[in-house]
């Protein structure tokens, strides 16, 4: 049960002259809350990407659940329980919240090649799709367009998407960016619902959701994990301090 | 407009076309019998290209490629001696189908600017391949051989033909909109819409693409089959790349994303053209300056203006 | 086949390749730097055709009515970036796919309206014409040398500006990434203005040769603006170097192509068949050749960004 879902070896990623991952490598358990932190241009968006299969490393390999993925395209990874959302919130601003999650629904259900059903009135995309809103608190907003939906609707819509399929890896990519004070509270009280039953990689730069969420955290500079271990390990961590949280405490 | 108010006004519209002939007859002017027919297969055509360009966001600009592949299929069984109706027109509409799957399976790798210019180029291609057979006419192009020979239909009679015509209309629009509203149909607009998002979900638009691809090939070389019955005269000018820019505006110009849109585009271009024809032969000059500021600033397109926000 | 013939064809295929890259050029940079689909590009090749021809007859000098020709081709490439493009910088490629469409109607008909739909008949200067001995056997026609050589001269200059000077940087910069050199302060409504003058220039340049060895009529600029699609697919959006080899690839290929696949097919098919398919393979040679390019370089060969 409790054994690596996802592992990751010697990833490599250049840019030109620019090193964006140099030798990741990271283990994450099934079940655990894994965050990655970093400074600003440390390769979290590369590394991101790299792990959902938006983009191809130069080198090193990415395993999921013992299998080697690393070859794999991203909505292939998707339909093995890897799911993403993205920092910029990425989600169908024409169709109406539920229509989005039913999308995201749909790619897990059965296949898309059929012709002539309205999928708008498949149950077995609607229930499903009513249930997700409903968990992220947007059960009422089911019906307005996606674009008319505030800033911290809209990433709890990209959290219900994200969700559909019942993934068993989630890649959130910095889940509470934008948001206010409350919102974030929110947010991060939900995601903690999920603990435990789904592994979680978190990438984020709000503190507060990372020492309240992880179980354990890596800290990303200039594309090499400086270093990997409970929150209090990294709290206390001289090279993460000097590195990064160094930083912080400067503003 | 509200859904019942939109599917009333669909009505009208199809009870106006249906009343053509006997108006036409009783007026004694088979032009515009002529005329609307002919509007009536581009729509068809238009319908097409409004899957994937409308609805898929997919800019091929090589779409009357079909209309020539289908005509010629038509044009030369016919040349041939085959007239037998069902025969034709399943090969025009496979040999369509055919073909879009090829030049599909290799423009859908592309995209941006390199999609349109290789849809247009493949087209292109077609179009110097139907110049260079002496067999068929060469770029004079050839007359139809013998209408496409249906048991209880007579395509001579230009009524029947139509009524013939108006059916199938109806039933490209009608599957049309269950394909765009089906589950193939979602991923094809989510696509199109975010294409980061639907990857990410789990879809890889590439195979979705290629079906609605080959669709709207098939279909579009229906319309060929259709066009060639109707104007008796097969000529490669039907894969003209102008040709294909004129069924871009017959979309663009109905309103994108909309079932109707095609329809009234094709209506609004050809009417227009015709009017434009009779005022002078130069009636280019202001037919094209028209279009580009109907780009500037009518994107909406007559869909959007009459019937509102449609989904 | 013999070697003569061989080389005869190799320069015509030389001659056909710095026209489609005097073309390509233009077309390039304008989807590189300015990110604008341009299918009137053709509409400049004919408009060089007509005005070079125009003011020859007007003024009675060929190189007085190519001087002419080209100054009224940038003239009106100019105003066509004022009065119709300066919108389609920020509109997405459907729009401008569709715009540039109806300049193409407008142009032809304009066209068609001053000179008429006929062919018009444009004659080599008396210094220009006749043939040169370049080997024993092989007389070449003086005209086709003296576009190759202009060819390759401006494709030269072409080379000095983009590598040498401050504008040539600013035009490689653009290529490869627009809003940097937006965000540097550097004045791109004048940048632009220049780049897709130039283009047209140079597309005004390769119709006003063309005009006595092809076709000068409405809509010519269509038939090898279709040409030049291939060309930049091949060599690779954004890039010079791409379009100069784009350009030397499709000239060479199209042009043996329709000189050596008939009989060459005929040596392995009747003599009927080759007749029948000879041509038609030739004109599908050069997207046969680019669907290939694709399969192996979607970007192209030289690919001017990442």
């Amino acid at each position: 049960m409790n054994r690596n879902l996802l592992e990751v070896r010697g990833l490599r990623k250049s840019f030109g002259a620019l090193l964006a991952s140099d030798h990741v490598a990271l283990e994450v358990r099934e079940g655990e809350t894994h965050a990655i932190i970093g400074p600003n241009g440390a390769g979290k968006t590369t590394l991101i990407a790299q792990l959902a299969g938006e983009l191809r490393p130069d080198a090193g390999e990415v395993r999921f659940a013992g299998e080697d993925i690393t070859a794999l395209s991203a909505p292939a990874r998707a339909r093995r329980g890897l799911a993403r959302s993205f920092q910029i919130t990425s989600i169908y601003p024409d169709f109406s919240a539920l229509e989005n999650v039913m999308l995201a629904v749909q790619a897990h259900a059965g296949s898309s090649f059929r012709f002539f059903r309205a999928a708008r009135g498949e149950q077995a995309l609607r229930t499903p799709a009513r249930g997700l809103l409903e968990e992220v608190g947007l059960g009422a907003r089911a019906d307005m367009p996606a674009a008319s939906l505030a800033h911290g609707e809209q990433r709890a819509l990209e959290i219900a998407m994200t969700l559909a399929g019942r993934p068993r890896l989630l890649l959130l990519d910095e889940p509470v960016a934008g948001m206010g004070a409350e919102e974030t509270q929110r947010m991060i009280a939900f995601l903690a619902t999920l603990k435990g039953g789904k592994t979680i990689i978190l990438v984020e730069h709000d503190m507060d959701a990372v020492f309240s969420l992880a179980d354990r955290v890596s800290v990303l500079v200039y594309g090499r994990i400086i270093a990997s271990g409970s929150p209090a390990e990294i709290r206390a961590n001289a090279e993460v301090r000097r590195a990064y949280l160094g930083e912080e405490a400067a503003e | 407009m509200s859904p019942r108010h939109r599917v009333l006004a669909l009505a009208l519209g199809l009870l106006l076309l249906a009343a053509v002939p006997p108006v036409a007859s009783l007026f004694n002017q088979p032009f515009y019998l002529d005329l609307v027919r002919r509007i009536m297969i581009f729509a068809i055509a238009a319908a097409s290209l409004n899957l994937i360009l409308g609805y898929g966001g997919m800019i091929s600009f090589g779409h009357a490629a079909y209309l020539g592949v289908g005509g010629y299929a038509v044009g030369v069984l016919a040349h041939y001696g085959v007239v037998d109706g069902v025969l034709q027109w399943s090969l025009a509409v496979c040999a369509s189908a055919l073909v879009a799957l090829v030049i599909g399976a290799v423009s859908l790798r592309t995209s941006g600017v390199y999609f349109i210019m290789i849809t247009l180029a493949f087209t292109q291609m077609l179009y110097y391949l139907g110049i260079s057979i002496e067999e068929f006419g060469g770029d004079d192009g050839m007359r139809l051989a013998g209408r496409s020979r249906f048991p209880g239909i007579d395509l001579g009679d230009s009524d029947v033909f139509y009524y013939l015509v108006l059916a199938i209309l109806v039933l490209v629009l009608f599957f049309g909109h269950r394909l765009v509203n089906s589950r193939f149909g979602m991923v094809i607009r989510a696509a199109r819409s975010n294409e980061a998002r639907t990857r990410a979900i789990g879809f890889s638009p590439y195979p979705y693409r290629l079906a609605a691809f080959v669709i709207a090939g098939a279909v579009c070389g229906l319309a060929g089959a259709l066009l060639v019955n109707h104007t008796a005269y097969l000529t490669p000018e039907f894969m003209n790349w102008t040709r294909s820019g004129e069924l871009m505006f017959m979309v663009i110009l109905g309103g994108m994303g909309s079932v109707a849109g095609p329809v009234l585009g094709a209506f609004a271009l050809l009417v227009l053209e015709d009017l434009l024809s009779g005022w002078t032969q130069h009636w280019q000059i202001i037919l094209g300056p028209l279009l580009v500021l109907s780009v500037l600033f009518f994107r909406r397109g007559l869909a959007g203006v009459i019937f509102g926000r449609h989904e | 086949m013999n070697f003569v013939l061989v080389l005869e064809q190799t320069l015509n295929g030389l001659q056909l390749g710095v026209m489609l890259f005097l073309m390509a050029a233009g077309l390039t940079l304008v989807f590189g730097i300015m990110n604008l689909v341009n299918l009137a590009h053709g509409s400049f090749y004919m408009i060089g055709a007509y005005l070079a021809t125009y003011f020859t007859q007007a003024t009675g000098s060929y190189l007085l009515g190519a001087v002419l020709g080209l100054a009224g081709t940038l003239a009106v490439g100019i105003a066509v970036d004022f009065a119709a493009l300066r919108t389609l910088y920020e509109r997405e490629h459907l729009d401008q796919v569709l715009a540039t469409f109806g300049l193409i109607l407008f142009f032809n008909e304009l066209v068609a309206m001053l000179w008429g739909r006929a062919a018009l008949y444009t004659t080599i200067p008396e210094y220009l014409s006749g043939h040169v001995d370049l080997l024993p056997g092989l007389r070449y026609p003086l005209y086709r040398l003296v576009i190759i050589a202009v060819g390759l001269a401006v494709a030269g200059l072409l080379w000095l500006v983009v590598a040498r000077t401050r504008l040539g940087m600013l035009i490689r910069a653009g290529a490869s990434n627009r809003a940097m050199v937006s965000a540097l302060g550097i004045n791109i409504r004048l940048l632009y203005t220049v780049v897709f003058g130039f283009g047209a220039a140079l597309a005004g340049l390769a119709g006003l040769m063309a005009g006595p060895i092809y076709v000068v009529q409405p809509g010519m600029g269509e038939l090898i603006l279709i040409e030049v699609l291939v060309v930049i697919v091949i060599g690779g959006i954004g890039s010079i170097r791409g379009a100069l080899a784009g350009a030397l690839i499709v000239g060479m290929v199209d042009t043996f192509g329709r000189a050596f696949l008939k009989p060459a097919l005929a040596m392995v098919l009747s003599p009927a068949a080759a007749q029948a398919a000879g041509p038609a393979l030739a004109s599908m040679l050069i997207y046969l050749l680019m669907a290939a390019v694709l399969a192996l370089k979607p970007q192209g060969l030289f690919p001017a960004r990442l």
